[in-house]
């Protein structure tokens, strides 16, 4: 029984993904006069570009990269006249990319259209139920405890041809997300009606992205849930990024938007929240009355207070495997490739370098924005601030987060961008290593060197360097899952907020009197 | 500076090599024809069941050893020549040595059963038991395991990740109960049960039967049932693995007989961990000390002898730990598998039968002497020191909540054991150490 509803959880899960992922292939595009004129909703604009897009206007167009590419060609054909003619007040300055795809949106004649609930039910809803009916009855497959079985034999979760395929989906999706949404825009459009329903605006491709990554949240959250059902710990903790996830990252802000308030997210915070000292951000904030004024405030003490008081209290865990959406995603879709990460000792090399080096750049980058936002000089000791935030969101904000941050999980494991790369993630890890309760803690001299810890770190810590040789784990990248202490079969680690005093210990395994007592 | 060879790159062997680099510039060679590096042989499980892979077992890297000057050669040591002090090598080399310690580990045990030489019988203990285990496990449709020792219910477990339905042949009358006593040994025998192994109890092997092909199909037990397998696992124990000492002079009985400092009778001669029998046992210690952490302790002891230091070895308190399916099992003193003269015992179990806890403290005085625990983690250091210290049972049952190592949020069991030690034990009304409040938690 377990296994024929696990199998239709399957198909049905398999069905609504592959239809997701046909809907831009069965798209059609047909502009029209009226659309041009209503989508880019600028008289001049409209009077620039309809004369170029001539061409264009009534043909069916069956895929979005003609559409895209007569659209982009006529885009470029008329800016550059404006450029050549000096004429810069005229020019469109808006990315070619976004108005492409705000005008895909407006002229898909697709059946997912017309239809956009149906669709949505047909592939979001039907994937989520086909999951949950995969997830739920794992219940039945014997007592609780940890089932680590054939991780390593599977396709999937060992780099195999699953692996790689997932992999290049994911790259794919986030190239297409941050780059050219125009090729996604029946994927956006079916999220109108939720959209709709929370903020009342129509969705855009930051909507969608929102709604995919809270139902990855919730629905793997599940799957964690039911694989450590037999830790508190563990589903307690599971329990709690689905929580922020949905309500602080993805419910609050529409709601905000709704009562016309600023879209904001109380729980991101600088400098993983690289854009918050941005010109427009601040600048929305501080004159949003009352709430907008709060929320800077908020913003601003997080880090300033939040992030030293409760690393000293509990570690860096508070935030990166509890609350963190970026971790969130890590610890729930990421989980079964936790394994994936590299526990070399030249890993951990570079990764020092490379996160503090993020690090520095965000603190660089902000600081230059600020400094062009007080004194109104756009450089800074000859660099141009706007060149170097721009820099930090298209390599960092974009590429090193998103598309290999995610796009690597089933390559490098779940934890890339963390590790690596997020600077919010090297100041609370430079907090819990010099000024911490939180370690983990070894249990004397228990430790039978099996690997179990290491190998599911996906931090990539050889936790048994430590334990084996009877030394608390305190490093600045562990985010706290407690996954080390669930897989230990002896029952050797645990997460522990305790007194500074022993925290950073002499190596001691207890047991040997012959050797001890000696000393 | 001498030439140091170790024969063995196990747990004793390795922790002996790394412990005289630490303290030495001696030339150290460490010989294994099993693996090309050290390996954690306690993980052989997890790389069966998928859970890793052979290189996650590896607590170094493979350039650790090269870095610190410790030479690995893979080879079968033939014979060892104690008067010339020479090895010989199944490569057909001779290595002189200047200091040779034994850490060859153990064989598993074949009690002369018909068949015990098949195909697809086997024990578990070295790598190549695991690619022999891979080998035979994709046409084997049931398995019979025979001998209730830790290493047949792993064996169980592992079979059991690959869908090949297991019977359990244990001659004892409960699961492992030479070691542990009646509750624990049930406890755990309906935990077998519960992952649905065919445990049978009190049950013998006569003989494993062969198909036309030299391979198992069948065992037969004491009362002569025949049961259709394809795999036999035998794991009634292990035993020194010292056939190659034979004519070497250095003296063994049923393992290598060292002293105190864990020397043989020959000169420049140690042997350390499963393969070592001790000529006068420690009080309360088994002659030959078949677990990880001993063959640890005994590797940095003889470290230090090797280096000058000389150093006997004086085991601390006895601890020890498993893994039985889902049910830790740690144990620290000593918990018999009978009450002894003058020991008294208090029992505690969940109603889930998956957790329990059994003192052991003398009658007279009281003093704590050993815990059994299962599915509940205990600190280490804390019961060390109780031990070290020699209090009493009340003093342990009252600052039990000091000893929990159980991750944050889970159930916390001692209220409902002071309630049943208080209720078994009339008279008796200890209390437990008041719990720290939230706030002394936070910032204490």
């Amino acid at each position: 029984m377990t296994k024929i509803i696990q199998s239709i959880g399957l198909v049905l899960f398999v069905l609504g993904l592959g239809f997701f992922i046909s809907l831009p292939f069965l798209d059609s595009f047909k502009l029209t006069d009226e659309v041009l004129k209503s989508t880019l909703g600028n008289e001049q604009h409209y009077e620039l570009l309809s004369e170029a897009t001539k061409p264009m206007l009534d043909k069916t167009y069956t895929s979005s990269f003609s559409f895209s590419s007569d659209f982009i060609t006529s885009f470029n054909h008329v800016n550059d006249a404006l450029k050549a003619e000096e004429k810069w007040d005229q020019v469109i300055w808006d990315n070619p990319n976004d108005l492409t795809m705000r005008l895909a949106i407006a002229s898909n004649q697709s059946f997912a259209k017309e239809n956009k609930f149906l669709t949505f039910l047909l592939t979001f809803v039907v994937a989520i139920i086909g999951s949950l009916m995969y997830i739920l009855p794992k219940v039945n497959d014997g007592p609780a405890g940890i089932r680590n079985n054939h991780i390593f034999h599977r396709a999937l979760s060992n780099r195999g041809w699953l692996g790689i395929v997932l992999g290049t989906f994911l790259i794919s999706f986030y190239i297409l997300l941050y780059f050219t949404p125009q090729h996604i825009t029946s994927w956006i459009f079916i999220t109108d009606p939720i959209s709709q329903a929370l903020s009342g605006n129509t969705a855009s491709q930051w909507f969608l992205y929102g709604l995919l990554y809270t139902i990855a949240v919730a629905v793997m959250g599940i799957r964690m849930i039911m694989k450590y059902r037999h830790s508190k710990y563990q589903i307690i903790r599971t329990l709690s990024v689905i929580f922020f996830q949905t309500a602080f990252a993805f419910i609050l802000p529409e709601i905000l938007v709704r009562l016309n308030q600023p879209y904001y997210d109380f729980k991101n915070m600088w400098p993983l929240d690289y854009d918050f000292f941005d010109a427009w951000h601040v600048d929305t904030l501080t004159s949003s009355g009352g709430i907008g004024i709060f929320m800077f405030a908020w913003g601003i003490t997080l880090f300033v207070v939040g992030v030293p008081v409760f690393v000293y209290l509990f570690g860096k865990r508070w935030y990166c495997s509890w609350v963190c959406g970026c971790g969130g995603l890590a610890e729930t879709l990421g989980d079964p490739y936790r394994q994936l990460s590299s526990k070399k000792l030249s890993s951990w090399k570079i990764e020092r370098y490379l996160i503090h080096g993020v690090l520095v750049f965000s603190v660089i980058m902000t600081g230059g924005v600020l400094y062009t936002y007080f004194t109104g000089a756009g450089q800074v000791f000859g660099l141009e601030t706007s060149n170097v935030r721009s820099t930090y969101g298209l390599m960092i904000g974009s590429i090193f987060s998103g598309v290999i941050g995610t796009g690597f999980y089933p390559l490098m494991g779940n934890r890339v961008w963390c590790r690596f790369g997020c600077p919010l993630a090297a100041y609370l890890g430079i907090v819990q290593r010099f000024k911490s309760r939180f370690r983990i803690t070894t249990n004397g001299g228990q430790c039978i060197s099996c690997g179990n810890c290491s190998t599911y770190c996906e931090m990539g810590i050889d936790v048994r360097w430590y334990a084996q040789r009877g030394q608390n784990i305190v490093r600045s990248s562990c985010v706290g899952c407690g996954v080390c202490s669930a897989v230990c079969p002896r029952g050797v680690l645990n997460l522990e907020n305790s007194s500074e005093e022993g925290r950073l210990n002499e190596p001691l395994l207890i047991g040997n009197d012959s050797i001890t007592l000696q000393k | 500076m001498k030439n140091v060879i170790i024969i063995g790159n196990g747990i004793s062997g390795i922790t002996a090599a790394r412990h005289i680099r630490k303290l030495s510039d001696h030339n150290i060679t460490v010989i294994s024809s099993e693996t090309d590096h050290f390996f954690s042989r306690t993980a052989l499980m997890y790389i069966y069941m998928g859970h890793m892979k052979y290189e996650n077992t590896k607590p170094y890297e493979d350039w650790f050893w090269e870095k610190n000057r410790i030479d690995l050669v893979r080879a079968y040591v033939n014979s060892v020549n104690s008067t010339q002090k020479t090895l010989q090598l199944s490569t057909g080399k001779e290595l002189k040595y200047d200091v040779l310690i034994l850490a060859t580990g153990s064989k598993s045990n074949k009690f002369g059963w018909p068949g015990q030489d098949l195909k697809g019988v086997q024990g578990l203990y070295n790598f190549q038991d695991l690619e022999s285990m891979e080998k035979y496990s994709p046409d084997t449709r049931h398995a019979v395991i025979v001998g209730g020792g830790l290493i047949g219910i792993e064996m169980a477990e592992m079979l059991l990740t690959r869908k090949i339905p297991v019977t359990f042949l244990v001659r004892e009358s409960n699961f492992w109960n030479n070691v542990l006593p009646e509750q624990e040994s049930k406890l755990i025998s309906q935990h077998i049960r519960e992952h649905h192994v065919d445990l049978r109890l009190s049950t013998e092997m006569r003989e494993i039967l062969s198909d036309s092909e030299g391979r198992a199909r069948a065992v037969v037990t004491g009362d002569g049932e025949e049961i259709a397998c394809q795999f036999v696992g035998l794991t009634a124990g292990v035993s020194p693995n010292i056939d190659f000492l034979n004519d070497s002079g250095i003296e063994t009985k049923r393992g290598i007989m060292v002293d105190e400092y864990l020397a043989t009778n020959v000169p420049d001669v140690y042997a350390i961990g499963d393969c070592a029998q001790f000529i006068t046992p420690l009080p309360n210690r088994r002659p030959i000390e078949q677990v990880w952490y001993t063959g640890r302790m005994q590797g940095e002891v003889v470290a230090n002898t090797v280096c000058g230091n000389k150093t006997i070895y004086k085991p601390g308190i006895w601890f020890n730990s498993a893994k039985f399916f889902d049910i830790e099992y740690q144990t620290y003193g000593h918990v018999w598998n009978q009450l002894k003269e003058n020991e008294a015992e208090f029992y505690w179990e969940h109603p889930s039968g998956k957790k329990c806890m059994h003192f052991v403290f003398d009658s007279r005085d009281n003093t704590f002497l050993g815990i059994n625990n299962f599915g509940i983690r205990l600190r280490h250091e804390v019961f060390d020191r109780w031990l070290k210290d020699k209090r009493d049972i009340y003093h342990v049952l009252e600052n039990l909540r000091e000893a929990n190592f159980d991750p944050e949020f889970f159930d916390k069991h001692e209220e409902e054991i002071i309630r049943a030690f208080n209720q078994q034990h009339k008279g008796q009304s200890i209390t437990l150490q008041k719990q720290k409040s939230l706030f002394a938690k936070i910032f204490s």
